[in-house]
């Protein structure tokens, strides 16, 4: 994991190495200006040598400068290696989120890669700063100041040797009871935003059923043990800075006893005043760095999990992938499905396609209808190879879809999703998706085909009007005439809308799909709709019922032939042929 | 839930709510709102407050003892051999192991109580934010994005519990230090102290300055990790679309600009942030020159030393104590400064949470209430504390009496006009009136104003004029509770939440049984697709109902409103998904259940408002057309025109 993260450090390789480095300058001048005060009191100050006071002071304040040096230079680079690091970080797995299948996508689900690319990400970069000025600095500062102690009085300095393990068992004792309980709150937390999050996107159903007590109790419920988990874990961790002073003040007292007897019987040779108040400097900065240490492996510990979870995004690898020499060109729009089964996971009992087979021709209109649930959307996503067929093979343009180039598959095959999306930005941007360059003209007439431009003139901004977030600023027939201008913009050799014009009215509709008719009559247009009037002037229909194409043929072969047609036909048509 | 947002206010590109903006003003009733969040917890942190002066003390008493060790103790020792001053130092260590004992315990005290105190304060603004995110009216969600909504629960607590669990304590114990110190300094020399207060002054104001800077910088840096993640999650969200269209490379574009914004504020953030440390530190480190330089002149030229404690000459030992003195008083002080960013920054996301919970909740002045009605034997309601199946309006009038009036379901809209912003009126005199046992439809061009018509009966919104009359009564006059408990609304947009199927089509009648759940199922001719999911109805649906199809999701949906069982129902496009078979099918049972009663319908499919009493066409705001679907078809008007407008394609 370590080593896969560590990749992402990339260009900020220099500042990330030279950090530990300044922090290495910092301790040394940390360590030595001490001593150096010692000598300014014990040679200075006590004999009243101004002289002394003076040269010394000059060379503390040059120490004092220097180690200003280090310390600001280990900040700046330790803060741009960090920055860096999670840019990076944040930058590859975004990226690789763009190579995953819609497969992969429901493996994470959505919330969760935006949970990794964010909070996982903040905490790895907060532990990697911890690393590169902590991790450097703890460990030297536990030897330079045992080393130093060690030369002062080696049998005093045992006492370190009892209390160093005695600390160490307790820290590891108080993690290991804090930290299954910070994962668990974590894991609290995510159920927490999902709670807010469905409240929020469903605050008409909760008002209109008058659940908003039921859903603060909801919330409550798990806003309560968040409490009790956060304050259990932090109270474990309440343990660690008793526990430190314990430590740090069992050893001043020891050292204040054995030290102020060894002074007295040996007459001041075997350790002198001076060196015994260096002792308690040192006592603080050895357990000190080893509490730091702790705390270094308890920010470790917490990232280990972030990190993991970001692993698994990084590692992920998007299960439709080019072939080695893929096909570039899409030659015509025909489709052939052969003996295709899907099922959306391997261990599914049921079979969501099961052997479908049919010829498309390019250029043809293809209408399909269906039940809810009869696979309809599932059938089209697999000419895209938005998912890949589980068994058989599906065709566009004579050549199995796996062996193109997905890019240029997708750029031909243009799909109208049922859960549509536009983006924060003006309706331009939003249809310059379909291409970049298109120009203004260009942009108008597909609006017209896609009879989107009255509307969109009739906006202040016309254009260049803002979309919210999630087009929440349009209506929902609006917002489905303008995934299809996108989709028309691409110029696609497959168009498939995927009861794309549900919202729109039958007027509407029958006024796009006569431009389609007469402006782009050599695209293969697939139609998934509900409305017989959608699909009925089509060339070819299908009639699709749980998993299987349950009967193909026009609209009056279908009315013969098709009982499942007819009655779907007869329950849309039966008031206006009494009329008739 | 989207027709009628055409008419909202379209905010410009840079309009993203109130997330931090980079300008740095500390609000003083901010702080002083933060600070009543404690109210609750005053007993813990008049404990706490204890607990951390004895800590420091103990700590500032530590360093004071290991000045007299060597002068009190060790050095009168030295020379002699004999053991009674051993004793003495025995009992000195004694005294000092307690007072350690002491401080170690408090240690742990305060720390202890303070996670609670900390959590108990983040889950209490945790509640009240979330509730009084109940009582806000729908118009704050459809002017307010998702993301920043969340960001209040999110980051915004975040920085609070950081502030709160750390900074304060730390704060507390760092003024208690430095009030201790600055005592015992007092006690060596004045003279010294007023020096070390004047480096003081200098220190605070490179404190100031870089700390400014930093927490200019670290506003900013969340602002654009805002903005970063708001754009990660709104691309991830539409991840489907931007792989449909090949799109990946422009969405890597954009987001690496945002990406290397927030790396340079950042950067500039944690340096001013990790600059303060060394510089304060070694600053700490001038002052012993400093005042070793002073105090060395002042002795030398035997200088008559004032302290509280009197006047005496400045002896040597006595500027060697101080100068370990000035050591432990600049420690504290940096030791704050490391907080300045957190407390910044929590500031500012205090700020935010006020401003949610500041948001003006919904109105309600109603006072007329629906109560369980009884029947006796002459006719008259009473009220009834069970669940009698019959409803009644309770109207308290204002001479005192009360009068119930039967819940039929009769609604009439009067000359309503209505606007969602100012200026721009999307409904122009609609006047309509329906019976119960009526089904009302809606027709019309998506914007025509069908769905905000719904908004206003239910008041999710309140008409700008005309009046609303609910069996009778002005609306405004019901509680709104009372009001929407009895309507059952089907939006197009269904919104399930995570549980399981049955706890989904629970939440129309939280105290339906397993079986009327199940009927209700069967009802909406959801049954038989959720006895094929894997765990049947105790299936989970996690992530908005997932893996069903929009239709599934409609399906459960209006399960969830016929479990309700409401005298008014309004469906809102709400078997557009569904394939018109199984809309029949579903049609009927609700025609069964809902018999006697009023449905409000929309839809643009022609083949769902046909067997309605009424069809109202409506075009930019207004009805333009009324009556059944034959009277409208004999009128060969617009409806005429919509309606074989399927037809004439050929």
């Amino acid at each position: 994991m370590i080593k896969k993260l560590a990749k992402s450090v990339g260009e900020y390789k220099k500042p990330a190495i030279l950090t530990p480095l300044f922090v290495i300058g910092e301790i040394i001048l940390e360590v030595l200006i001490p001593l150096l005060m010692a000598e300014l009191v014990d040679k200075g100050i006590t004999e009243g040598r101004m002289d002394y006071i003076l040269k010394m002071g000059i060379v503390l304040i040059i120490c004092a400068i220097l180690s200003m040096f280090f310390g600001s230079a280990a900040g700046k680079t330790s803060a741009v290696a960090s920055a860096g690091f999670a840019k990076n970080l944040r930058k590859k797995m975004y990226y690789n989120v763009q190579t995953f299948a819609f497969s992969n996508i429901d493996k994470f689900s959505t919330a969760s890669i935006v949970t990794r690319l964010t909070t996982d990400v903040n905490n790895v970069q907060m532990a990697f700063m911890m690393l590169i000025r902590m991790a450097v600095r703890s460990p030297f500062m536990l030897i330079f100041s045992f080393a130093f102690s060690f030369k002062i009085n080696a049998r005093l300095s045992t006492v370190f040797l009892i209390f160093i393990p005695i600390l160490a068992a307790g820290i590891i004792l108080i993690v290991s009871k804090a930290h299954p309980l910070f994962r668990r709150v974590f894991h609290t937390y995510d159920h927490l935003n999902s709670v807010v999050e469905e409240n929020v996107r469903g605050i008409r159903v909760v008002k209109s059923y008058i659940r908003e007590d039921h859903e603060i109790e909801k919330f409550g419920k798990i806003s309560k043990s968040i409490y009790n988990d956060f304050s259990k874990a932090e109270k474990t961790v309440a343990f660690n800075m008793p526990l430190m002073q314990f430590c740090v003040y069992s050893c001043t007292i020891i050292i204040s006893w054995v030290g102020a007897k060894l002074i007295v019987t040996s007459g001041g040779t075997d350790l002198t005043t001076g060196e015994l108040m260096s002792l308690f400097t040192y006592t603080i900065q050895i357990l000190a760095s080893l509490m730091m240490l702790s705390m270094l492996f308890v920010m470790m510990t917490i990232a280990k999990a972030s990190g993991e979870r970001i692993v698994e995004i990084l590692e992920e690898k998007g299960d439709i992938a080019n072939k080695e020499n893929p096909v570039k060109t899409v030659k015509d729009g025909s489709i052939t499905f052969e003996n295709v089964d899907f099922a959306y996971s391997k261990n599914a009992d049921k079979l969501c396609l099961d052997n479908v087979n049919i010829n498309i021709k390019s250029g043809e209109t293809v209408g399909i209808i269906g039940g809810t649930g009869s696979s309809k959307s599932t059938f089209v996503q697999l000419i895209p190879r938005l998912y890949d067929a589980t068994k058989g093979s599906v065709k566009v343009g004579g050549v199995d879809v796996r062996d193109y180039d997905i890019e240029s598959l997708r750029d031909e095959v243009a799909m109208v999703l049922q859960k549509n999306v536009l983006f924060s930005g003006t309706i331009k941007e939003n249809l310059r998706w379909g291409k970049a360059d298109a120009t203004d003209e260009e942009i108008e007439h597909v609006c017209k085909q896609a009879q989107a431009s009255e509307f969109i003139e009739q906006f202040p901004d016309k254009y260049n009007t803002y979309i919210e977030q999630g087009g929440s600023n349009v209506s929902g027939g609006q917002k489905q005439r303008l995934c299809i201008a996108r989709a028309l913009l691409k110029k696609p050799k497959i168009l498939i809308l995927d009861d794309s014009t549900s919202a729109v009215d039958t007027k509407t509709d029958a006024l796009i799909r006569k431009a389609f008719a007469e402006e782009i009559p050599d695209t293969t247009k697939i139609i998934i709709a509900q409305r017989i009037s959608s699909v009925q002037d089509a060339d070819k229909i299908i009639v699709m019922n749980d998993g299987k194409i349950a009967e193909v043929g026009t609209h009056e072969e279908l009315i013969e032939k098709s009982p499942i047609y007819r009655e779907v036909y007869e329950s849309q048509m039966k008031g206006a042929q009494d009329d008739e | 839930m989207s027709n009628q947002t055409a008419a909202r206010p379209m905010r410009g590109p840079g309009a993203r709510g109130p997330v931090g903006r980079p300008d740095m003003k500390i609000n003083k009733d901010t702080v002083k709102r933060l600070l009543g969040c404690f109210k609750d917890f005053k007993f813990h942190m008049i404990f706490v407050a204890i607990f951390i002066i004895l800590s420091a003390s103990a700590s500032v008493l530590s360093a004071l003892f290991l000045e007299t060790l060597i002068d009190d103790y060790i050095t009168p020792l030295l020379g002699t051999s004999g053991t009674e001053g051993f004793h003495d130092l025995f009992m000195a260590l004694v005294k000092m192991a307690c007072i350690y004992a002491v401080g170690a315990l408090s240690g742990l005290f305060y720390n202890r109580i303070m996670a609670s105190v900390s959590q108990g304060i983040l889950k209490n603004i945790r509640d009240k934010m979330f509730s009084h995110m109940q009582t806000l009216p729908i118009k704050y969600f459809d002017t307010h994005t998702f993301g920043d909504t969340m960001s209040y629960y999110t980051n915004d607590t975040d920085t609070l519990r950081q502030m709160i669990s750390q900074s304060v304590p730390q704060a507390m114990n760092s003024i208690v230090s430095i009030l201790a110190i600055f005592i015992s300094m007092l006690r060596q020399s004045i003279w010294l102290t007023l020096f070390v207060l004047l480096f003081l002054v200098l220190i605070l104001r490179i404190i100031k300055f870089i700390g400014g800077k930093s927490s200019t910088y670290f506003v900013r840096q969340q602002h654009s990790l805002g903005d970063v993640n708001g754009y990660i999650e709104e691309m991830i969200n539409g991840q489907r679309v931007v792989k449909v269209f090949c799109h990946e490379e422009k969405a890597k574009e954009d987001f690496d600009k945002k990406n290397d914004e927030l790396c340079k504020n950042m950067t500039k953030a944690n340096t001013y942030g990790n600059i303060l440390m060394p510089l304060l530190n070694n600053l700490g480190y001038a002052l012993y020159v400093a005042i070793a330089i002073l105090g060395g002149v002042l002795a030398i030229k035997e200088v008559p030393n004032l302290s509280i404690t009197g006047i005496d000459t400045l002896t040597l030992g006595t500027i060697a104590s101080f100068l370990t003195l000035s050591r432990s008083f600049v420690m504290p002080i940096s030791q704050v400064s490391q907080q300045i960013n957190s407390i910044a920054m929590a500031i500012a996301g205090a700020e935010r949470i006020f401003s949610l919970i500041d948001e003006e909740p919904e109105a309600d002045n109603g006072y007329v209430t629906l109560v369980n009605a009884k029947y006796d034997e002459n006719g008259n309601i009473t009220e009834s504390t069970e669940r009698t199946g019959q409803w009644a309006w309770k109207h308290p009038h204002g001479d005192g009496t009360l009068t119930y009036a039967p819940l039929k379901g009769n609604v009439v809209l009067d000359d309503v006009d209505f606007e969602y912003e100012e200026g721009k009126p999307v409904l122009h005199n609609i006047s309509l009136y329906a019976e119960p046992g009526q089904k009302i439809a809606f027709v019309g061009a998506t914007g025509a104003g069908k769905t905000t018509i719904t908004n206003l009966i239910n008041r999710f919104y309140d008409i700008a004029d005309g009046k609303i009359r609910y069996d009778g009564i002005n609306i405004n006059k019901i509680k709104k509770a009372d009001l929407r408990r009895s309507m059952g609304i089907v939006l197009q947009d269904v919104n399930l939440f995570t549980g399981t199927v049955m706890d989904n089509i629970r939440y129309g009648k939280l105290d339906a049984t397993d079986e009327e759940c199940i009927n209700a199922a069967k009802l909406a001719n959801a049954d038989s697709f959720i006895r094929m999911l894997p765990q049947g109805y105790n299936t989970v649906l996690s992530g908005d109902g997932g893996g069903l199809s929009q239709g599934q999701r409609q399906l459960i949906s209006i399960a969830r409103a016929a479990v309700a069982d409401p005298p008014v129902m309004i469906l809102d496009e709400a078997t557009s998904s569904i394939d018109t078979r199984t809309e029949a099918i579903v049609q009927r049972g609700m025609d069964a259940l809902m018999h006697g009663r009023t449905v409000f319908v929309i839809a643009h499919r022609l083949s769902t408002v046909k067997n309605s009493d009424v069809i109202m066409v409506l075009d930019h705001g207004r009805i333009i057309e009324r009556g059944s679907h034959e009277k409208l078809i004999a009128e060969k008007g617009k409806y005429y025109q919509l309606y074989t407008g399927a037809f004439e394609l050929e």
